[in-house]
């Protein structure tokens, strides 16, 4: 029972950080039509930012905050001198030229931090386990990854539902012609949706850099899963974000933890053993296959084109 | 006339070419280059280096030609590598591979071309045993070897149970059944993980802690073992479940784990500080023409595949066709290895000591990896049986 809590938190941490890295694909995606393969990237560099600042101001909570700005500044830099020149042309063209921009980003880290990866040490009162109920304990590091990544996703949903900027990027994911002609600054509106996206990317990866270690190309296998929660949630749909990250987390530390121990139940131990984490795998990939046959548009659609 | 007096000069230069190449020995060196795992490739590649380097760069008279290749640590990039450089740059030896699956995919171009070869760090059960082929050397250990060490120190410690973590691939099966085959205590569970996409190990870390298990043993090798390290130190098991390690903490993951490490106990059949004379050497010349790196056990492996490999040329003075000359020389293993004086088994694996290596503070207090007592004396993988050669 008490191992079930522990792995319920640990899906649901799993997920909110999916969801920080879906987010802000799904609003890039979705709003500006634009296929962004280099969103792994910024990942990444939230990381490398936050490995770099918490070292030189000796602070973890300000290290991570500058980190976050800087990822943020790169986004609308990136967005500035590279991005916006391709709007118009097709998704073959964003995947070919984000694509570079992987390459250029992994060699550009190996060139200024080396190849051998850095890592970003938790202060102490982070590091302790925290007991969350009688006997069970919990990293405390992990709880505060899921009450930040809860809080960001209530100040999501505020400023997006609530708020004119979030009124004008729902309406840019409905129908983006139509708020263009209605005399809206669109550049203006997709610069800071890519730099949002690119700061949600980098906190992502700075919350993730010390569980894991900051390495080149970390941003790569996690941003197919940010691909198959935006499937699944539905393009352009924070709330659809949101569910699905949770899903998906949930899905793939379950199936993890429960599997081989069902497996064990109908085959041999070792055959249930080397069965399950390839299974578990699967899992995600099958629930997209099946969302994507019965309902094509997401199971949480940002309203109709 | 002058042009044609020209075009014979160079089609002679072009025949006298490929004469040229049969008078350098050429080694294939696949190791992996690019991605995460690189670092372990660069110090595989400085260490075969640098035993170029104390051999004079030449092997039985003839300049030394080493063509290395990046694997990506992917099996089916390794096989390609590995065809391309026994049929288009025709080596005379392969060597390196870091990854057993990798190495178990490239292995059969190599057995067919009859080339010979020295494995520098992989050791899965198949080439110990039923696959085990006469030109085929290792310089490293059969996966077992390593935890069947650590599984026999945790029995000298006394300890009671012990839950196994490791990866979902042919080394990670191996190293699991090492332990378990040494361990005298009860299994309370074992976990496998994808490999090597999961980075997250919360729910295989929440099994063993629920598992109610002693200690928990691992084997992740590269940024992998970082990882697992620092989320082992996060969920607060250090004071709860001791850990035990194979090939998790090296000279190369040792910065980034830090104080994580400290402690932590793991088996190795080289240490930098073992003291004979050829190690010494290796470790501070390799000091000091690599500045601020430290030789890791890959590097002295493939430090003792380049030693291996000039002392079968030598036996032939240089003429590689003469194969089962140079098998036979190989198999003596007369030259000076860095972990000190081993024997092959009839397997061509090697019959070595392995040592308890723990993380100590050095004097500048930097962390070091020290020798700390020998575990075990002359270990044979035991696989050996299955291996059909005399």
């Amino acid at each position: 029972m008490l191992l079930v809590v522990e792995q319920f938190l640990n899906g649901l941490q799993f997920g909110l950080l999916l969801f920080l890295l879906a987010a802000g694909l799904t609003l890039v995606f979705g709003i500006m039509d634009f296929v962004n393969l280099a969103h792994g990237s910024l990942y990444m560099m939230g990381a490398y930012f936050a490995a770099t600042f918490v070292v030189w101001t000796d602070s973890f909570v300000l290290g991570c905050v500058l980190a976050l700005g800087a990822t943020l500044l790169l986004g609308i830099l990136l967005e500035f001198v590279a991005l916006r020149h391709l709007y118009n042309r097709d998704h073959l063209d964003h995947v070919l030229a984000t694509f570079g921009l992987i390459l250029f980003f992994n060699d550009a880290v190996r060139l200024i931090w080396g190849p051998a990866g850095l890592a970003l040490p938790l202060p102490p009162w982070l590091t302790v386990p925290f007991q969350i109920m009688p006997g069970v304990y919990y990293p405390a590091y992990r709880l505060a990854i899921i009450v930040v990544a809860l809080a960001v996703a209530l100040l999501l949903y505020f400023v997006v539902m609530r708020t004119r900027i979030g009124m004008l990027i729902r309406a840019g994911a409905s129908n983006r012609e139509m708020i263009g002609a209605l005399g809206i600054n669109i550049k203006l509106l997709y610069t800071l949706v890519f730099g949002l996206g690119a700061a949600l990317a980098g906190l992502a990866g700075l919350m993730q850099a010390p569980i894991l270690t900051v390495q080149i190309g970390m941003g790569e296998n996690i941003l197919i899963l940010a691909f198959v929660i935006i499937v699944i949630g539905g393009i352009g749909s924070i709330r659809g974000a949101f569910l699905a990250a949770i899903f998906v987390g949930m899905i793939d530390t379950l199936g993890r933890a429960f599997l081989p121990d069902l497996l064990r139940q109908v085959l041999s131990s070792t055959a249930a053993s080397t069965a399950a984490p390839a299974l578990s795998s699967m899992l995600i990939y099958l629930l997209m296959a099946i969302v994507l046959v019965v309902r094509p548009e997401g199971l949480f659609p940002a309203g109709r084109r | 006339m002058r042009t044609a007096f020209w075009l014979a000069g160079a089609t002679v230069l072009a025949l006298a070419t490929p004469a040229l190449a049969g008078d350098t020995i050429k080694i294939g060196f696949v190791s992996t280059f690019s991605g995460p795992t690189a670092v372990i490739g660069n110090d595989m590649r400085n260490s075969f280096e640098l035993a170029l380097d104390h051999i004079g760069r030449k092997m039985g008279g003839k300049p030394v030609e080493v063509i290395y290749e990046d694997d990506g640590q992917k099996p089916d990039v390794g096989k390609q590598k590995t065809e391309k450089l026994i049929q288009s740059d025709k080596v005379d030896f392969i060597a390196g591979y870091i990854w057993s699956n990798v190495l178990l995919a490239s292995l059969k171009p190599i057995v067919d071309s009859k080339t010979m070869m020295v494995i520098a760090n992989a050791g899965p059960s198949q080439v110990a045993g039923e696959l085990c082929s006469p030109y085929v050397f290792s310089t490293s250990w059969q996966n077992d070897q390593t935890p069947q060490a650590v599984g026999e120190y945790m029995n000298q410690k006394g300890v009671k149970s012990v839950f196994l973590i490791g990866p979902n691939y042919a080394a990670g099966k191996d190293m699991l059944a090492g332990v378990k085959s040494t361990f005298k205590g009860e299994i309370k569970g074992e976990e496998y993980t994808v490999w090597p996409s999961q980075l997250d190990f919360s729910a295989e870390l929440s099994k063993a802690r629920a598992s109610g298990a002693a200690s928990i043993f691992v084997f992740y090798p590269g940024a992998a073992g970082v990882q697992f390290l620092n989320q082992y130190a996060q969920a607060g098991l250090k004071a709860q479940m001791p850990l035990y390690t194979a090939f998790t903490i090296d000279e190369l993951s040792l910065p980034l784990q830090k104080e994580n490490a400290l402690g932590v106990p793991g088996a190795q059949q080289w240490v930098n500080d073992l003291p004979n004379e050829q190690n010494k050497k290796f470790v501070a010349d390799y000091r000091k023409k690599y500045t601020g790196l430290r030789p890791t056990f890959y590097g002295a492996q493939s430090y003792d595949a380049a030693q291996l490999i000039a002392s079968a040329v030598e036996a032939v003075k240089g003429d590689t066709s003469k194969k089962d000359e140079m098998k036979a020389a190989m198999e003596k293993a007369s030259f000076k290895s860095v972990r000190g004086d081993f024997k092959f088994g009839k397997n061509h694996m090697p019959i070595q000591n392995f040592y308890l290596q723990d993380v100590v503070k050095d004097a500048d207090g930097s962390l070091a990896l020290k020798t700390v007592a020998t575990i075990v004396k002359d270990s044979q993988d035991k696989y050996h049986d299955k291996c059909p050669m005399k």
